[in-house]
């Protein structure tokens, strides 16, 4: 394996993302609004538990499963609401970030190269056709997982900062959360990169490739569901159950998505 | 030494490049390239070749040095030897000054031979140029066509493929003419000419007295096929005698010699005053018709203009 061009590789994708507007923003806007502004007006909700809709979070623990309502045992209310939006609710909203960026990036260095018409001159490098595709899920992977990771430590800071007034203690991240940030956020990663890679053999814009690889964040709209419904509660065991699920998914589209992989098949579609 | 691909547009040129690299696999058949096999061992082969593709295929959003400094990482340049090289090449292909500025702010000369360079970095042993001076203006065109004469200078191989038959001529050792994937012709430009057997053309600039057309008579010889003449006005001035309503430019294809001697002594006989017979070696752009079954038709001053991109001014190469 060149790990010279795998390099290459990434640095060149990354450099050509952070000139693009297109790619930047999203990758900028999504992980502020989910990891920083939301943490921080979840620490105010207290303070609007009477108003309309607000109460409908009491409601919603009432529906939870016994077992899930005992962990807000000796909570305050104002607590408990702060602790079931923080830990829980947004847990799946958390996901959407790695999933988020690493999409963008691979619809960007996949179909956007071709788009862009410059993916040709990459093809006649002597590079094998595994470390051009390597090179590429690595330009997407990497970022991902720095911006996932980085944000995560970000939203621990705001949710125990912001929440202090309410908590008065360190309570983030819990272990579940440690197990999404490191477990699931890879997977979940993986998995955009896995169906991007498929999409962009068979588009030729970055729009298309981003657009069609979107409904990946579908399993995420179903986690985020069930968690506000109470079908389904996060826990550590759950939670890593689910990244075990997730790794699969991200082998199968990738493995699927390698051995569609070839120069031949991309200049004999371009 | 230097080989053209040269075909109309679709004739399988690019494609017969994308295998020789061994980016494409073959439905069928095989190609070696310094022994190697592309479709197997393509990594092997394409760290000796360097290729230019038709399109520069160069991002816009890094700069020249960015982007090069890339390429030199992805063929293995030396660590060591990285900037020293790109600085060379950038030098070397008049992108000094430009090589810290975004590759969307070049034109496309510029792009052109910024692209030349990147196929050079690794030193290769073969260059692939596919339609390098496509799109590009006469003064561009001739910087990259100068640019291959020095490549070829420095016992480089070049393999290039155009369909501007006018460059292919000016600068190949040998030519590959393919269609619809099929080689139809291969070997020098001289000696497929030779071989095409297609006569001597010939070019008459005459003065006939009134009553005399030195077309019509050509026509009527044994010998002469594809006969035409320029239009009046041109070929007064192609005499040089103002006011010479006689004055008359005619060309034609002749068997042989003996068919131009035949010529000239009934023209004369006729009363016409010669002032010179031109004789025009056949070209690629003969050669190339002459295998597509579809002889070119001279006219004396023609600016052949065949459809599908063969556009070649020949006037001033004869």
């Amino acid at each position: 394996m060149n790990l010279r061009a795998l390099r290459a590789i990434v640095r060149k994708d990354l450099s050509v993302v952070l000139q693009s507007k297109a790619v930047l923003l999203p990758i900028i806007i999504v992980p502020a609004v989910m990891l920083l502004v939301l943490p921080i007006l979840a620490s105010f909700a207290p303070q609007f538990v009477n108003i309309p809709g607000a109460s409908d979070l009491g409601e919603l623990l009432e529906r939870m499963p016994e077992a899930f309502t005992q962990r807000f045992a000796g909570l305050s209310e104002e607590q408990t609401i702060v602790t079931l939006m923080l830990v829980y609710l947004f847990a799946p909203m958390y996901l959407i970030v790695p999933l988020m960026v690493a999409s963008v990036i691979a619809a960007d260095a996949f179909a956007g190269e071709k788009e862009r018409r410059t993916l040709e001159a990459l093809l006649f490098t002597p590079t094998s056709d595994r470390e051009l595709l390597l090179g590429k899920l690595l330009s997407g992977f990497v970022p991902a997982m720095a911006v996932a990771w980085g944000g995560f430590l970000v939203y621990a800071v705001v949710a125990n900062a912001a929440a202090w007034p309410v908590m008065g203690r360190v309570f983030f991240p819990t272990g579940m959360w440690w197990v999404l940030a490191l477990w699931v956020a890879p997977a979940v990663a993986a998995v955009g990169l896995g169906a991007t890679v498929l999409v962009s053999a068979r588009v030729n814009t970055f729009q298309e490739a981003y657009q069609i690889g979107g409904v990946v964040v579908l399993p995420i709209v179903v986690l985020l569901l069930g968690q506000a419904t109470g079908i389904l509660v996060f826990s550590a065991a759950l939670v890593a159950l689910l990244g075990a699920v997730f790794w699969a998914a991200a082998a199968a589209l990738l493995v699927f998505g390698a051995r569609r992989f070839s120069r031949s098949e991309i200049l004999s579609r371009s | 030494m230097s080989l053209y691909l040269i075909g109309m547009r679709g004739a399988g040129k690019t494609t017969a490049v994308r295998l020789l690299a061994g980016v494409l696999t073959p439905t069928s058949g095989s190609a070696r390239v310094f022994g190697l096999d592309p479709s197997t061992d393509g990594v092997a082969v394409r760290r000796r070749v360097g290729v230019s593709t038709e399109t520069p295929a160069v991002d816009d959003r890094l700069s020249g040095r960015a982007g090069l400094t890339a390429f030199a990482d992805l063929y293995g340049v030396p660590v060591a030897r990285v900037r020293e090289r790109v600085d060379a090449l950038l030098s070397s292909f008049d992108l000094a000054e430009a090589a810290d500025r975004k590759v969307g702010t070049y034109s496309r000369g510029m792009r052109q031979r910024l692209a030349l360079a990147r196929a050079l970095l690794h030193d290769p042993e073969l260059l692939f140029l596919d339609e390098p001076t496509a799109g590009l203006d006469p003064v561009a065109a001739r910087a990259v066509a100068d640019r291959i004469r020095g490549l070829r200078s420095e016992g480089r191989g070049v393999v290039l493929c155009t369909h501007d038959l006018a460059q292919a001529q000016a600068l190949c050792d040998r030519v590959v003419v393919l269609e619809h994937g099929r080689v139809v012709a291969a070997g020098a430009p001289a000696a497929l000419a030779a071989d095409l057997g297609a006569g001597v053309r010939v070019r008459l600039v005459a003065s006939a007295p009134e009553g005399v057309d030195v077309a019509a008579q050509l026509r009527e010889l044994d010998g002469w096929s594809a006969v035409a003449g320029e239009p009046p006005a041109a070929a007064g001035a192609a005499v040089g005698v103002p006011g010479d309503d006689g004055a008359c430019v005619v060309a034609g294809v002749a068997r042989d010699a003996e068919a131009v001697a035949e010529a000239v002594a009934t023209v004369v006989h006729a009363g016409v005053r010669l002032y010179a017979v031109e004789r025009e070696l056949p070209d690629l752009e003969d050669v190339y018709f002459a295998r597509h079954g579809k002889p070119r038709q001279p006219a004396a001053g023609e600016r052949s203009g065949a459809s599908g991109g063969v556009v070649a001014a020949k006037e001033g190469r004869r």
